[in-house]
């Protein structure tokens, strides 16, 4: 695969990089600080031990006009595109939102309506290709609205929306949407939480959204157990939301 | 409701005290203001814990990038958090081997450095510190300081086996060595007591790069000598290495699981199960890593927790020191499990780097009411012929004990408060065992 990679320097990205890197796919990393994106490219280079040069190129969320520039570059750098990973997002606890207006109107733009636009962006230049496949992270939090997470929730509530609406309309055409919604992993994203139960690692969680990728799986819950749990939380009624503070 | 409690955090040993790691990808501004850095936790005591009346330490482990490889020198260098299990698994199959490994793989890059980790070829390629080409340092002013054995080599030797008290290790750049094969070529045979295996490990020395010896020191002190080296590339099978699998103890199991009488039985199986063998192609994990194989093994001592009592004793101590100290084990009626044996030589450059030319001892303890009694007079026993403890492992030690061990401390101590006058940066160990103010 010829791999942009949209937030690999961390976390769940810099995970699933590894392991893209480790099966000898080309990967250009994309990302806003240049000096990260030069480590992380060459942590791929040496791990995938292969001769293949990992590309980068300078992608800002809050900066929508980089979007273009920085997707035309991957092409130029891969010698082509088929894949379009976005693993790149913001994290806000409520209570940190709910004081600092300002933190959470970025939230909201980074997440929803930058992250929408990068997409479109992405979904155009794959289809002109003949096709492809744009998968993007979204989170368990867009499934219900609760307490501890509603302005996050609400910004992947309307991304995952907007993944599901792509892949009907696009499919057909040969544009694969997935939409991946992890539960809770441990990462730099979340190091400040304690871990609930159930909590998980990025390497797994990585081996998981491959695997959709792989098999053009629209909608993925990782770890697993989430899709269960999830399922519980959304039928829950609304007397028993408004008492609980999860 | 949640009721508000105190975070607890332990080393190996499941010895716990206040304390709560943060984490970050971003070494650089994760060690701004930090009171120490925490690897993996594999310190046996209290060597990775905050000192009193600070709760954070800062861990390392999401910082785990490779920076660089150089495929003809074997040069690598990595962030700190980077796992050794991660570089096995990644550097085995491709004919490349850390030139120095502990017991476990569940360690991190950082933390070897921290406690110029030794192995079982000790006698042939010294500490782990003897590889490292260069490190970077946070230091306690918050400057970054690169340093090697040619660059600040002062701060360089005092922060191997410096157990992080100089400053947080971010980076680091060693040696790798290069292997005829990821696999191994064992050896095994029974040895009657500790005098014909110390005398066995020095025999075996010459022809053997890596050498270990167990000892039943619960029974008849009866032990099992182990050898190894990396196979012949034609003798050897020409697949990597496949991942092993491994159980999981998933509880604290009750205290009394482990006792005089399980370990009895559990020893005399080793003795037999593992004895002599005339030699034979095993896989790496298997004769470096045997604990791994169990993960969460630390478990089965259940509530009270353990040490582990690692000890060096000299050589010129005499041949019948290691029995002295095997029978001050037995006069305290001690039940030590696991109890290992390796062949030290030189020591390293590393200012307080464990080794010296001696036998090394290593033995499970699990902790009661007596514990510290015996680690007083294990420690006597070792002080007199010159011998010394290994801080990663220690919890109990008192501090005129290590003074007495430990002639090179002062020199030690005059670097680190050059670098950090103020001592910023301690330890739950420091505060302990140098007399560092909490």
């Amino acid at each position: 695969m010829k791999v942009a990679l949209f937030g690999g320097t961390k976390g769940i990205g810099r995970a699933l990089g590894r392991l893209l890197a480790e099966k000898g796919h080309k990967i250009c990393l994309l990302g806003r600080n240049p000096e990260e994106l030069l480590a992380s490219s060459n942590d791929l280079r040496i791990r995938g031990g292969t001769l293949h040069t990992m590309g980068t190129a300078i992608c800002d969320l809050l900066k929508p006009e980089t979007f273009a520039p920085a997707l035309a570059s991957a092409e130029e750098q891969l010698e082509g595109l088929d894949t379009v990973i976005v693993t790149a997002a913001q994290f806000g606890s409520q209570p940190e939102l709910e004081t600092d207006r300002e933190r959470a109107r970025e939230l909201l733009i980074v997440n929803f309506a930058h992250t929408v636009t990068f997409c479109e962006e992405a979904r155009r230049r794959l289809l002109d290709r003949g096709g492809g496949t744009l998968c993007v992270l979204s989170s368990v939090a867009g499934d219900r609205g609760r307490k501890p997470v509603i302005l996050y929730s609400a910004s992947k509530a309307g991304l995952s929306a907007y993944l599901e609406g792509l892949d009907h309309k696009f499919r057909s055409k040969g544009l694969k949407t997935i939409c991946v919604k992890p539960g809770f992993v441990k990462t730099g994203m979340t190091a400040g939480l304690a871990p609930p139960p159930f909590a998980g690692e990025p390497e797994p969680v990585a081996r998981d959204i491959l695997r959709a990728i792989e098999r053009g799986t629209p909608l993925v819950y990782t770890p697993a157990i989430w899709r269960y749990l999830m399922m519980v939380i959304r039928y829950l009624p609304r007397f028993v939301m408004r008492r609980i503070s999860f | 409701m949640a009721r508000q409690t105190t975070p607890m955090l332990s080393g190996w040993g499941r010895l716990s005290r206040p304390g709560k790691e943060v984490f970050s990808e971003d070494l650089k501004a994760l060690s701004q203001n930090a009171v120490l850095s925490r690897g993996l936790g594999r310190s046996y005591g209290d060597s990775a814990l905050p000192p009193p009346g600070h709760l954070e330490v800062a861990t390392t482990t999401l910082a785990d990038r490779i920076l660089s490889f150089d495929e003809t020198s074997g040069i690598l260098r990595a962030e700190a958090g980077l796992s050794l299990r991660e570089m096995n698994r990644l550097f085995l199959p491709r004919r490349w081997f850390t030139p120095v490994t502990p017991g476990t793989q569940d360690v991190t890059l950082g933390g070897m450095v921290a406690a110029d980790i030794h192995g079982k070829n000790h006698h042939v390629e010294g500490t782990f510190g003897r590889h490292v080409r260069a490190i970077l340092l946070r230091v306690a002013d918050g400057r970054l300081i690169e340093c090697s054995p040619s660059q600040e080599p002062e701060l360089f030797w005092a922060s191997v086996g410096g157990m992080g008290l100089t400053g947080h290790i971010l980076e680091v750049a060693f040696q790798m060595l290069a292997i005829t094969s990821p696999w191994i070529y064992e050896a095994r045979e029974t040895v009657p007591d500790i005098e014909t295996l110390a005398a066995a490990l020095k025999d075996a020395a010459p022809d053997w790069p890596f050498t270990v010896g167990w000892l039943d020191c619960l029974g008849k002190g009866r032990g099992i000598l182990v050898r190894g080296r990396w196979a012949e590339a034609k003798k050897a099978p020409s697949d990597p290495p496949p991942p092993l699998s491994a159980v999981t103890v998933p509880f604290e199991l009750p205290n009394w699981v482990l006792n005089r009488w399980s370990m009895r039985v559990f020893n005399i199986m080793t003795y037999y199960v593992q004895g002599s063998s005339s030699g034979k192609i095993v896989h790496p994990e298997t004769f470096f890593y045997p604990l791994d194989k169990v993960r969460h093994w630390n478990r089965i001592y259940g509530r009270r927790g353990f040490i582990q009592y690692q000890c060096v004793l000299p050589w010129a101590g005499g041949p019948d020191a290691p029995q002295r100290f095997l029978d001050v084990l037995g006069e305290q009626r001690a039940a030590a499990f696991l109890c290992v044996v390796k062949d030290c030589a030189e020591e390293g450059q590393g200012m307080l780097s464990f080794p010296l030319p001696g036998i090394s001892i290593a033995l499970d303890l699990a902790v009661d009411a007596r514990t510290q009694t015996l680690v007083d007079r294990l420690n006597e026993t070792v002080l007199a012929p010159g011998g010394r403890v290994y801080l990663a492992k220690d919890a109990f030690t008192r501090e005129e004990h290590f003074r007495g061990m430990e002639p090179r401390l002062d020199a030690w101590l005059d670097v680190r408060k050059r670098w950090d006058p103020e001592l910023r940066i301690k330890s739950a160990q420091s505060v302990r065992m140098l007399g560092d103010s909490a």
